[in-house]
């Protein structure tokens, strides 16, 4: 087995160049790769493109501040791709400013143009939209009598995604909810980086209960 | 003289009525979570959450948190015995592909035709859609769950919404804390009627084309 490298989340925060598309595991912070935002905010990223659920949930009376929201506050995006904002009043703001672009994109819509990017796929055909704003500028096929959306393909340039368990093959293995748009992330990008909470030997991990194949990762970052 | 109160409550436990055991459920957040404390003993539904699983349980004891289990509003959860957990396409696929029998969502409005608005009220707030889009485009049956009046006295239920569109006719059946419509022929049906309202005090209510079902009953 390859044993994949395993760098520092300032390392990791360091593949990163201007103007990258990157997108972030996680929903409204659960699951999100921590240690690599707070990196990316100290290596002061700037100009990304964000694809991730959502931009995290921002809330300054409770002090609170998760998933991709230290890095909307530090205004490291000039465009971001997600599926809500409604947690986040900084994007709001922002988007309201006109000093980010927000695309919203259905959820499902979302996860479906990442599992093509990373599938081969050009796109999807999908009915999420269909009769709504989401549809302007989009090709719009009707097949045995329904109507679909053409969605194109959503690929990036750098992944971060986060699991529970990692062998040092690369192999990944997530908990519970912390799932979400990891695994398919972890298809779609050029360079994929997985911060994990544990890092064990080859062959600890039951091939059976892995969820994201080692061929998909190409760094580890211990948490 | 009927007066109009907002009765969040009566909304959510006619909604957990619809349920049969064995049915898979989707239920939004604020007052649709609301729904899943009123399901009739001896039904067991199973309720599923867009971020990625199946039986969701109730919120954990304080001090019981697990920072890897949380419901698509972000908040704490359990998972019940036979539950799993799965990715976003998964989610969604089980979501798009019809295997979910009921979703239930809050609206800004809703009208006649089946439409729904619920995520953006341009200029002013603009949460975003989350999985709202596909749920309401997947769903076996849609459930829209409102209070019948807004605060300034106008009606949620619309002869046509003015909002941009959550889904275009989708809609099966409203709930408000008036009565029980259905969504038909381009006109909204009374099912039932919640007391103190009566059908006439809620047809003069409802901004839009309603009939009264020839069944119409008191709901008890």
């Amino acid at each position: 087995m390859i044993v994949k490298p395993v760098i520092s989340a300032a390392e990791a925060a360091a593949k990163v160049k201007a103007g990258d598309v990157v997108q972030l595991g996680g929903f409204l912070g659960c699951g999100s790769p921590d240690s690599i935002i707070e990196a990316l905010v100290a290596a002061g990223a700037k100009d990304l493109t964000l694809v991730c659920n959502d931009t995290g949930i921002h809330n300054e009376a409770k002090g609170v501040s998760n998933g991709p929201a230290p890095l909307v506050k530090a205004k490291a995006f000039k465009t971001m791709i997600v599926s809500h904002i409604g947690t986040n009043p900084e994007t709001q703001r922002q988007m309201n400013a006109g000093e980010s672009d927000v695309r919203l994109v259905p959820q499902g819509t979302l996860a479906e143009r990442i599992r093509a990017a990373g599938n081969g796929l050009g796109g999807v055909l999908t009915p999420t939209g269909v009769g709504t704003e989401v549809e302007e500028g989009k090709r719009k096929l009707t097949l045995n009598g329904k109507d679909y959306l053409l969605e194109e393909a959503l690929p990036g340039d750098v992944a971060f995604v986060k699991a529970k368990r990692a062998d040092k093959a690369g192999n990944l293995v997530y908990a519970k909810t912390a799932r979400n748009f990891n695994p398919i992330m972890a298809t779609a990008c050029a360079v994929v980086i997985a911060e994990v909470e544990e890092l064990v030997e080859i062959g600890a991990i039951d091939p059976d209960q892995v969820h994201t194949p080692s061929i998909f990762v190409d760094y580890i970052v211990k948490a | 003289m009927i007066e109009y109160v907002e009765n969040k409550e009566i909304i959510a436990r006619r909604i957990a009525r619809f349920f049969a055991s064995g049915d898979v459920v989707n239920l939004g957040i604020g007052l649709p979570t609301m729904v899943g404390n009123f399901v009739p003993e001896g039904v067991t539904v199973v309720l599923q959450s867009e971020n990625g699983m199946m039986g969701l349980g109730p919120a954990p004891e304080k001090g019981k948190e697990d920072k890897d289990l949380t419901n698509a509003g972000g908040m704490p959860v359990t998972v019940l015995d036979g539950g799993c957990f799965f990715d976003s396409a998964v989610s969604f696929g089980i979501i798009r592909g019809g295997h979910v029998d009921f979703t239930v969502l809050g609206v800004l409005e809703v009208d006649q035709e089946g439409n729904l608005a619920n995520y953006k009220i341009p200029g002013k707030m603009v949460p975003g859609m989350g999985g709202a889009m596909d749920l309401v485009a997947g769903s076996k049956k849609v459930i829209a769950a409102t209070t019948h009046l807004e605060k300034s006295g106008s009606s949620k239920l619309k002869r046509r919404c003015v909002l941009p569109l959550t889904a275009a006719h989708e809609v099966d059946i409203v709930v408000t804390d008036v009565g029980y419509f259905t969504v038909k022929d381009g006109k909204f049906r009374l099912e039932e009627y919640f007391a103190p309202y009566t059908p006439e005090w809620i047809v003069e209510h409802t901004g839009a084309d309603i009939v009264v079902a020839p069944g119409c009953k008191e709901f008890r």
